[in-house]
């Protein structure tokens, strides 16, 4: 087979399976598991096969037209270069691991074949993205893992914080594809034509007239995607979903596709100067805030969330540096230490029967309960702290190095000024990361107190992709050398001053959460807290979906709890209460859009019930008043009739004489 | 004889008829009274009939024939009335017309027609 049949193997297989899933899914429940793995197995192993053959050389492209569609051409195009070959088996690997962890996770989940059936649609939705040449299927992609997320998101829907995430997370980011859809006509405008290499190329011969606007409203569609900063506050809150769907969500697909779009029009970026200040003041805003966000969650899923936001952050940085080997150099570490993360805190909540971190901390040897999770998360942790010589360590020091040399002015058409942004945002949220990933260590792993709930031994089929997904976090970084080739040949080896600076930073911030959890662990034994679910006998998806709903009765708030002995307390200070609560950036949207919104909706029903259906039942009171007058004359006697009837007759024939006579 | 005489007692015959209809409040009355309008017009066609025979060379009679099937129809019509006159005593112990008010129209509406049709229906079982 050719490289492109391949190609478009990998988009259509999982996409089968997950029509295939969907049909049989009540009929053939045997069906269900192998129609939910294999294709997404098949198309990481085409993924692989395309990769090798595609090598990082010349970018494959196939185009075919299905039907003219008017002035500007929509093409059913493939454009393959290194990136899209690489970032195809990132997706390849979460997707497998992210399904077969499932068949585990979700073992007695009444709904899971719709569940593996979706899990399948958002990962063929995903490998469009990728693989697409076209602009307009790249939209199509993009929508479709919008709705599955909605669906994925709400798979609880029993719950009422799943019902508002999944709705929440659909509205926000359908508030940024809007701006999007347009950029995306104008750039197609602009450029004559929706592919993407004739579209760089206009960008590259300097034909684009708007490039600071068709940027500034990209950027609203990945802001959305990719939740960055304003558009961030779905991710949070997309924690109601099942731990699996989080894993492929933030590793893999949907946040991917925003940083992975950008990397691929990124001349159109690099076009104007001003979106890449937006872009760079986007990323920091998002980078630190995040990483203060994290620090003060109560919840495992949402500290893990608010780090993907900041994990994110580095990779829209080092887009606004101008760089896309770096960015997506961190997309694919990321990519696997983050979907290792979210499976390991699925491991965690099933055994510790709850999602709060302060009830964790008041149990004694979680770690010996789940050894495979203890130590995958902890590679993992150390990856996205960045300690060397994990794969976290070269991502981001790739990242912190293309923003160091822009800032030193080094780099073409980048204003020095994204670069001292992202650089020094990315230094604090290197300190901030290594202290939230300390302290959920901490938290985890180091309680004191009662024994933690018998869940049984968990499923091989979750302890089993843990440790295929440790071998990258543990190893990528050798392939430093080698990735060059498949980017644009920018080096991504570390640079000696921000490695230094950088891991300095990390490793203070371990220290100094460190010195805070030996200072607060003793308060965490006077004050009891939390409420566990136990299921010895229930899958992991039962257990969370109670630990969901039972955080906000038990502890008073979805994300954070009244713990005295949490460390990020003492650290944060006075800012914990607002980092808790995502720096109120819900409320001032409720203030914003949702009273507006709400008030407006008010008026229109007070507008429709008082002042329009007044005439309506004008109209219908007249007749009725007509009527009623009409029936008094109804009196039941017979003689009164015939006596109307005589006084008729009278006047008629009186009348008719008279008209006869001509008086 | 002059065409006068059996108008004029046509006439008071059938207003005397008319104020049966209207004002006799016993049903039986009332018939009695719509048969002496009939005859009446029994009367008026007679007379009219030998009136115009006179003027015409040859005439049908058609007025004293209408007159025979006029009787007919009075004879059948006051039978059923009769009948129905003392199905209606036999159920409601009168035949007084005042008091037979079932389609009367309420100011109740159409919505309280329903218990008074039950009610009717149990009358008339």
């Amino acid at each position: 087979m050719t490289t492109t049949t391949l190609a478009v193997l990998v988009p259509l297989l999982p996409f089968l399976g997950a029509a295939a899933g969907l049909l049989l899914g009540r009929t053939a429940p045997g069906f269900v598991r192998p129609l939910a793995v294999l294709p997404s197995v098949t198309a990481l192993a085409l993924a692989v096969l395309v990769a090798v053959r595609q090598g990082g050389d010349q970018a494959v492209d196939a185009a075919t037209e299905l039907t003219p569609t008017g002035s500007v051409p929509i093409e059913l195009a493939l454009h393959i270069d290194g990136f899209a070959a690489l970032v195809a088996v990132l997706v390849g690997v979460v997707a497998s691991c992210v399904q077969i962890y499932s068949t585990g996770y979700l073992r007695d989940d009444p709904r899971y074949p719709s569940y593996a059936a979706l899990v399948s649609l958002f990962t063929s939705a995903m490998l469009l993205v990728v693989y697409s040449g076209d602009l307009m299927l790249l939209l199509v992609g993009w929508e479709i893992m919008g709705i599955c997320s909605y669906f994925l998101v709400g798979h609880y829907w029993e719950t009422p914080e799943a019902r508002a995430a999944s709705i929440k997370a659909f509205l926000v980011t359908k508030l940024g594809d809007i701006p999007f859809l347009i950029g995306l006509f104008a750039l197609a405008t602009d450029a004559g034509s929706f592919r993407i290499t004739k579209v760089l190329g206009a960008v590259a011969s300097g034909s684009l007239d708007h490039p600071t606007l068709i940027a500034l409203l990209l950027l609203a569609g990945v802001a959305g995607k990719s939740a960055q900063f304003p558009l961030h506050t779905w991710l949070p809150d997309a924690m109601a979903g099942p731990t699996p769907v989080s894993a492929l969500i933030h590793a893999a697909t949907m946040v991917a596709a925003g940083v992975y779009f950008i990397a691929r029009l990124l001349p159109v970026f690099a076009a104007s100067a001003a979106a890449l200040v937006v872009l760079a003041v986007m990323a920091a805003v998002t980078m630190a805030g995040s990483g203060l966000a994290a620090l003060a969650q109560d919840d495992i899923k949402r500290v893990l969330a608010y780090s993907t936001i900041g994990q994110l952050g580095y990779m829209t940085g080092a887009l606004a540096v101008g760089d896309r080997g770096a960015a997506v150099f961190h997309l694919l570490a990321h990519g696997a230490f983050k979907a290792l993360l979210f499976l390991a805190a699925g491991v965690i909540i099933h055994a510790a029967g709850t999602n709060s971190l302060a009830a964790m901390s008041r149990m004694k040897d979680l770690r010996a309960r789940v050894p495979d999770a203890y130590w995958t998360m902890t590679v993992a942790l150390l990856a996205l702290a960045a300690i060397p010589p994990f794969s976290g360590f070269f991502s981001k020091e790739a990242v912190l190095g293309v923003a160091e040399h822009a800032a030193t002015g080094h780099a073409e058409n980048v204003p020095s000024s994204a670069g001292w942004i992202v650089l020094v945002a990315g230094l604090v949220t290197a300190l901030l990361t290594a202290a939230y990933a300390m302290r959920l260590w901490l938290l985890a792993f180091r309680g004191h107190g009662a024994e933690a709930p018998d869940h049984g031994r968990q499923p091989l089929a979750m302890n089993a992709v843990l440790w295929v997904l440790a071998v990258p976090s543990l190893a990528f970084g050798l392939t430093t050398g080698l990735l060059p080739d498949w980017f644009d040949g920018h080096d991504l080896t570390p640079t000696l001053t921000t490695s230094m600076l950088g891991t300095g930073i990390a490793l203070v911030g371990g220290i100094v959460t460190y010195g805070a959890w030996r200072h607060t662990t003793a308060m965490a034994a006077r004050v009891p807290l939390g409420a566990v679910a136990a299921h010895p006998e229930g899958d992991a998806a039962l257990v969370e979906a109670e630990a969901i709903a039972s955080h906000a009765p038990a502890y008073g708030d979805v994300a954070s709890a009244p713990d005295p002995s949490d460390p990020g307390r003492l650290l944060l200070g006075p800012l914990h209460r607002h980092a808790a609560v995502g720096f109120h950036l819900d409320a001032v949207y409720a203030a914003l859009f949702v009273r507006p919104v709400q008030a407006g909706a008010t008026l229109v029903r007070f507008l429709d019930r008082e002042v329009v259906d007044t005439y309506v039942r004008g109209a219908g009171e007249l007749p009725r008043l007509l009527g009623a007058a009409v029936r008094r004359a109804q009196t039941g006697n017979v003689q009164t009739y015939v006596s109307a009837l005589l006084a008729g007759t009278v006047v008629l024939a009186v009348a008719a004489l008279l008209v006869a006579t001509g008086a | 004889m002059h065409l006068a005489y059996p108008a004029v007692l046509s006439a008071l015959l059938f207003c005397t008829g008319l104020y049966g209809v209207l004002a006799r409040r016993n049903a039986i009355l009332v018939l009695m009274s719509v048969e002496l309008m009939l005859n009446a017009v029994n009367l008026n066609l007679v007379a009219f009939d030998v009136w115009l025979s006179k003027t015409a060379q040859d005439t049908l009679h058609s007025g004293q024939a209408l007159t025979l099937f006029t009787i007919a129809i009075a004879a059948a019509e006051i039978g059923i009335g009769l009948a129905i006159v003392l199905a209606v005593y036999r159920n409601r112990g009168t035949s007084d017309i005042d008091k037979l008010r079932d389609t009367a129209e309420t100011d109740d509406g159409p919505e309280s027609a329903a218990p008074a049709q039950a009610e009717k229906a149990e009358a008339t079982a």
